[in-house]
């Protein structure tokens, strides 16, 4: 499987928006390479588009699972789910999902989540300057949106955005922390449910609860709160991040600000390319095969955990012209941010939704933004599954 | 042209909806995909192969 010696993963930290050096090298020359995991556990890492997209959109496999020979990445992996993973179960499940981010609904959600913009705005305005725009308007917007559509009151908003933030930053919390926000967003979650089988309101959770799905089953409470979980932990940080790594990548060359103040219509390709560009997405994919899987770079045999690098994918040349430069109004756009096929993100175009609104309401209200500090001192967020900068410091 | 969408496959992105309004619609119910024609005019021909070419499901196929 591999011509070197394993190398760590993840690779070396990055400086705010820069791809590690080993991407191309690998894409290059090792599209399946041998890598060794913080757990000591071996995977192979795949940094090709054209292996990435095939693996990930392969139906028989799903993401790493308690199989005793895949390697071990993270605490979520191991937890049993009520929520199918595979198949035709799962397809149930998340087709109960995708009535709810339709372009449709986008259209109807978009005027709430301006007005949410618009509010965090005028909040951080009134803070005076600099700011930092991750903690006053990108971690603050996707949980509010989430909380809206789980029918979750405004006074709760807060301990949602907390809970949120232990899940994922377990660097930044300790286990006992982490323990605590568990059992009290499960707790709190359950009462939830409880409270919308008497009165479900007119929002997802409420939906879910009172619709059977294909096969004319309900979810089960454990399913309604890991769905809810699941909502909130793919949600949040992921859309608090890539709003604060749009904001730098445009505004570390002001000539793509400019382009945009200038020509508005360009949001919906720039949001794409932002996402494309973005060299900090992260750990990746997993993917654990059971069965031997040929791929264009190379074979994986049985019993495999692959680290597929959607980052490095969307750097690749033989896909993307001049991958490494910004261009603001690529079209088509192929990326692979969302992940392809079965699993691919289900929140996508509400993703969209909200990286379009960012970007359009911050161009109105702030036309003079620039950062705060230069580029290269934005510092990475320390965490494992999640790439971002931990502070997005500007001025206007 | 001929458009053939395959409706298992779909994951209800939208973004053929997206790119295509006047091809592509989605069932209210759960998001998936529904041809509002098979034969779409050629004036439409690049936005019909761009909803192709960024299906996340790959469950679009464009016959010329």
């Amino acid at each position: 499987m591999t011509e070197r010696d394993a190398i760590d993963y993840p690779l070396a930290p990055i400086a705010a928006i820069e791809p590690p050096a080993e991407w191309e090298e690998l894409r290059q020359q090792c599209p399946v390479a041998h890598v060794r995991l913080p757990s000591g556990d071996q995977a192979a890492l795949l940094t090709r588009y054209d292996d990435v997209r095939q693996l990930i959109a392969d139906p028989r496999f799903a993401r790493n699972s308690s199989e005793k020979d895949a390697a071990r990445i993270s605490m979520l992996d191991q937890q049993e789910s009520p929520i199918p993973r595979l198949g035709e179960g799962h397809q149930r499940w998340r087709r109960m999902l995708t009535k709810w981010f339709t372009a449709k609904r986008m259209a109807e959600l978009r005027p709430r989540i301006e007005a949410m913009a618009e509010q965090l705005v005028d909040e951080m305005v009134a803070q005076g300057q600099p700011a930092d725009l991750r903690a006053s308007f990108g971690f603050p917007l996707p949980v509010w949106v989430i909380c809206d559509l789980l029918g979750v009151p405004n006074e709760d908003r807060d301990r949602f955005s907390h809970w949120s933030d232990t899940f994922l930053s377990v660097s930044r919390y300790t286990q006992d922390e982490v323990d605590t926000a568990q059992a009290e967003f499960t707790t709190y979650m359950a009462g939830h449910v409880a409270a919308k089988r008497v009165a479900p309101g007119e929002d997802l959770l409420g939906d879910l609860i009172t619709r059977a799905d294909a096969a004319g089953e309900y979810l089960s409470d454990d399913a309604l709160v890991a769905t809810g979980k699941g909502l909130l932990i793919a949600g949040h940080e992921t859309t608090t991040n890539m709003i604060g790594k749009m904001m730098a990548m445009l505004l570390a060359d002001r000539t793509h600000w400019e382009q945009l103040l200038a020509d508005p219509t360009l949001v919906r390709t720039a949001v794409e390319e932002t996402l494309r560009y973005d060299a900090n997405a992260g750990f990746g994919l997993t993917r654990y095969v059971d069965e031997d899987v040929e791929l264009p770079g190379g074979t994986l045999p049985a019993g495999t955990t692959a680290i597929c690098s959607l980052g490095s994918a969307n750097r690749d040349e033989s896909v993307f012209p001049d991958a490494a430069d910004l261009d603001l109004s690529r079209s088509p756009n192929l990326h692979i941010s969302f992940g392809v096929g079965p699993h691919s993100c289900v929140g996508q175009s509400l993703a969209r939704t909200e990286l379009q609104v960012v970007l359009e309401v911050l161009l109105r209200r702030l036309p003079t933004l620039a950062l705060g500090v230069p580029v290269g001192e934005l510092p990475p967020v320390k965490g494992l599954l999640v790439g971002g900068l931990q502070k997005v410091p500007v001025v206007w | 042209m001929k458009v053939i969408v395959d409706q298992d496959k779909c994951v209800a992105s939208g973004q053929c909806v997206t790119a295509a309004m006047d091809v592509f619609d989605q069932r209210d119910e759960d998001g998936i995909v529904v041809l509002l024609t098979d034969t779409p005019p050629d004036e439409l021909a690049v936005d019909v192969h761009q909803a192709a070419a960024v299906c996340p499901a790959l469950a679009i196929v464009v016959e010329d």
